[in-house]
């Protein structure tokens, strides 16, 4: 049916293992080529880490699926070497309209804070994604993907885990240190090891059309409470790449999927939708229906789920790959880490703690979003009208419309990885938050923060000039960078070149002092995923080491 | 002082990193306290809400205001 773009057929090559008749070792394993999968894998091998990625088809994400991304999300793929690719080819849009019955009830602009590098999100179908993942993970010489290699046993062991993989030349047995999951919803291997995954289904169906415009329309979220084209139901219509348009109708539990998706239904409904006869042509029907549930628990000794075999939530937000792909971002640092021997095995509990708390929260916002859209009962559905009725002259009103919250990075306060605060800063940048980007100048020639961290920890210590520092805090700073888990030591200030060859970074607008609350001598610790690990009013080496060791276990 | 129509939930002692969050807060409380009420317990849940709220107001040209507001929503015209 799609005409706007071509899948790729990725090629199916012999296993050694098979051609040899052995079996097969690998330090680390990754089942599934999902948007998930691939970033882990990709995040692992750029790392220096040899990887091998397994799946048991042959091309990208079918159809219409993921459509949004958020900024945090691009961020996370522009450290893994593909989010220009993704922004470029992506849709950004700004204006948001809203629609009750007849009326517009109101619009907003989401026009973004200034000075970030990316958007608040883009729209991109998620067959784009997973072609710029895959493209992106041929470059990388020690990372292997098989494709029709389908996981059909896994035995996890206390060193080790089996697993046994079909492939159409026969099946192979491989071993591996660790054990990625990355399998999707159904999780075969979630299933395999018998372990539960809780929460909730939604009694409601969806039915998602992506259609190619003929005609120019605007690049505007358009969303419909009861609009009287689809009675008693919500609309929504987001712009994608190549001019196709995205549109979920809401359907209730009673329709009957097969009937709903047939063209000569779906047509007239697109036609009432758009109200007048602009042409457009149909390129993708389905039905689905979701859920919100999650497993207790993500790590499981010697095997680590991640994505949607852990999570699942309902696609109000667009939360499902935004936050697998935050998954492998938190999994990844500290694997390699225990993977090294220089961190113990708990670190990768608190994977699970953090992305647990992230995926708690994902769900309680997109179950809220939920709620909203399709009221369950009279009295919520009156308190549903009532809201979008006043939102028209009421802000307050507008604030509580909730049809998808935008997916946001969750602030880990709690995590057992940061140090306390012994000073007071304003702001957002406590223990945990995922990092502010800001514009900067450097001798590098990264325009922006974010393009400068990540990958391993740094320490950001911020003077007026930094021409003026000190020999002692240069050697302070120099010394952060030996031992065992190194910290990168640079000069963030507002003008000057740092001694020593020390990496300087000027704040161009001022943006990381406002942001990051900085006086002369602040100095952040940020986690290799971009995550800030403690802060303090001056610099103090021992602090720092204390600081590192407590956001590895290591303490 | 007029009736404030402007966003204007929080809870005290509770950071907010989002501005939707406190509304979406208050909004599924509210919506929980409805959970498994017949449609009479519910208006009844909502007319004592009413109540409670209105003498915490405590200020009647407030009050007035927000009854006039309410009203004229749903009837064309008085
Ligand atoms: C209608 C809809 C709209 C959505 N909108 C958004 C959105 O706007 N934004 C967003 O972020 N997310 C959205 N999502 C969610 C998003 O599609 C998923 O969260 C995302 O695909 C999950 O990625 P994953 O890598 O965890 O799993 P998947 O993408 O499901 O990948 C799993 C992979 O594992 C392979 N596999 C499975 N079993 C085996 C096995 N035994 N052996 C080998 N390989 C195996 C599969 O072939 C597949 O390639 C939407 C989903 C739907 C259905």
């Amino acid at each position: 049916m799609l005409s706007t773009y071509q899948y790729p057929k990725f090629e199916y090559v012999r296993p050694p293992e098979i051609a040899e008749g052995r079996d097969g070792h690998y330090p680390v394993v990754i089942v599934g080529a999902g948007p998930v999968g691939l970033c882990t894998a990709i995040d692992l091998a750029r790392q220096g880490r040899q990887v091998l990625l397994l799946d048991n088809d042959d091309t990208v994400s079918i159809g219409s699926r993921g459509v949004c991304y958020a900024k945090r999300t691009l961020e996370v793929l522009d450290r893994l070497g593909c989010g220009e690719e993704m922004v470029q080819k992506g849709v950004s849009w700004n204006v948001g309209r809203t629609f009750f019955r007849e009326d517009e009830v109101f619009n907003f602009n989401l026009c973004p804070e200034p000075d970030h590098h990316r958007p608040g999100m883009i729209n991109l179908q998620q067959y784009y994604l997973e072609d710029y993942l895959v493209q992106r993970a041929r470059k990388l010489p020690n990372l292997e993907m098989r494709f029709r290699n389908n996981v059909i046993a896994v035995t996890p062991g206390e060193k080790q885990a089996s697993l046994r993989v079909e492939t159409p030349d026969g099946a192979y047995t491989l071993t591996t240190d660790w054990l990625v999951v990355a399998d999707g919803a159904r999780s075969p291997i979630r299933t395999m090891l018998g372990l539960d995954i809780e929460g909730k289904v939604f009694m409601d169906r969806f039915l998602i059309a992506d259609v190619v415009m003929k005609a120019d329309f605007p690049t505007e979220r358009w969303f419909w409470f009861d609009p009287p084209f689809h009675p008693n139901q919500s609309v929504l219509l987001h712009r994608q790449a190549d001019n196709v348009f995205r549109i979920d109708f809401q359907l209730g539990w009673q329709a009957d999927p097969e009937q709903e998706k047939k063209p000569e239904n779906v047509i007239p409904r697109i036609q009432a939708m758009i109200g007048d006869d602009r042409e457009f042509e149909l390129e993708w029907v389905s039905v689905y229906t979701f859920q919100c549930r999650r497993m207790n628990r993500f790590n499981h000794g010697r095997v680590l789920f991640v994505g949607d075999s852990a999570h699942q939530v309902s696609p109000f937000g667009a939360r499902g790959a935004n936050s697998g792909i935050q998954d492998a971002d938190n999994l990844v640092w500290k694997l390699a880490l225990v993977m090294d021997g220089k961190a113990p095995a708990t670190l990768l509990d608190t994977y699970g703690d953090e992305r647990g708390f992230a995926a708690d929260e994902n769900i309680m916002n997109s179950t809220r979003s939920t709620d909203f859209i399709t009221p369950k009962s009279r009295t919520s559905r009156t308190f549903r009208n009532a809201v979008l009725g006043l939102a028209e002259h009421h802000p307050f009103a507008r604030a509580l419309v909730n049809s998808g919250r935008l997916s946001v990075p969750s602030f880990l306060v709690d995590s057992r990885l940061n140090t306390a605060d012994d000073a007071v800063f304003a702001g957002n940048m406590v223990p945990g938050a995922p990092m502010d980007d800001a514009p900067i100048e450097s001798v590098g020639g990264e325009p922006w923060l974010l393009q400068v961290l990540g990958d391993r920890f740094q320490l950001l210590h911020y003077v007026a000039d930094a021409a003026d520092l000190d020999a002692a805090s240069v050697a302070a700073l120099q010394s952060l960078a030996e031992g065992p888990i190194p910290v990168e030591p640079i000069v963030v200030a507002a003008r000057g070149r740092a001694p020593a060859g020390l990496r300087t970074l000027i704040d161009a607008k001022g943006r990381i002092r406002e942001r990051y609350d900085l006086q002369p001598g602040t100095t952040y610790l940020a986690r290799p995923d971009q995550h800030v690990a403690a802060r303090w009013r001056a610099l103090d080496p021992a602090r720092v080491r204390a600081a590192v060791a407590r956001a590895t276990c290591n303490a | 002082m007029a009736l404030n129509t402007q966003p204007n939930l929080f809870e005290p002692g509770k950071r907010y990193f989002r501005a939707f969050s406190p509304g979406d807060d208050f909004y599924e409380a509210l919506i929980e306290t409805h959970r498994d009420l017949s449609d009479e317990q519910s208006e009844m849940v909502n007319a004592r809400l009413i109540l409670l709220l209105a003498n915490h107001i405590g200020d009647i040209a407030v009050l007035r205001e927000a009854m006039s507001i309410a009203r004229a929503g749903v009837v064309a015209k008085d």
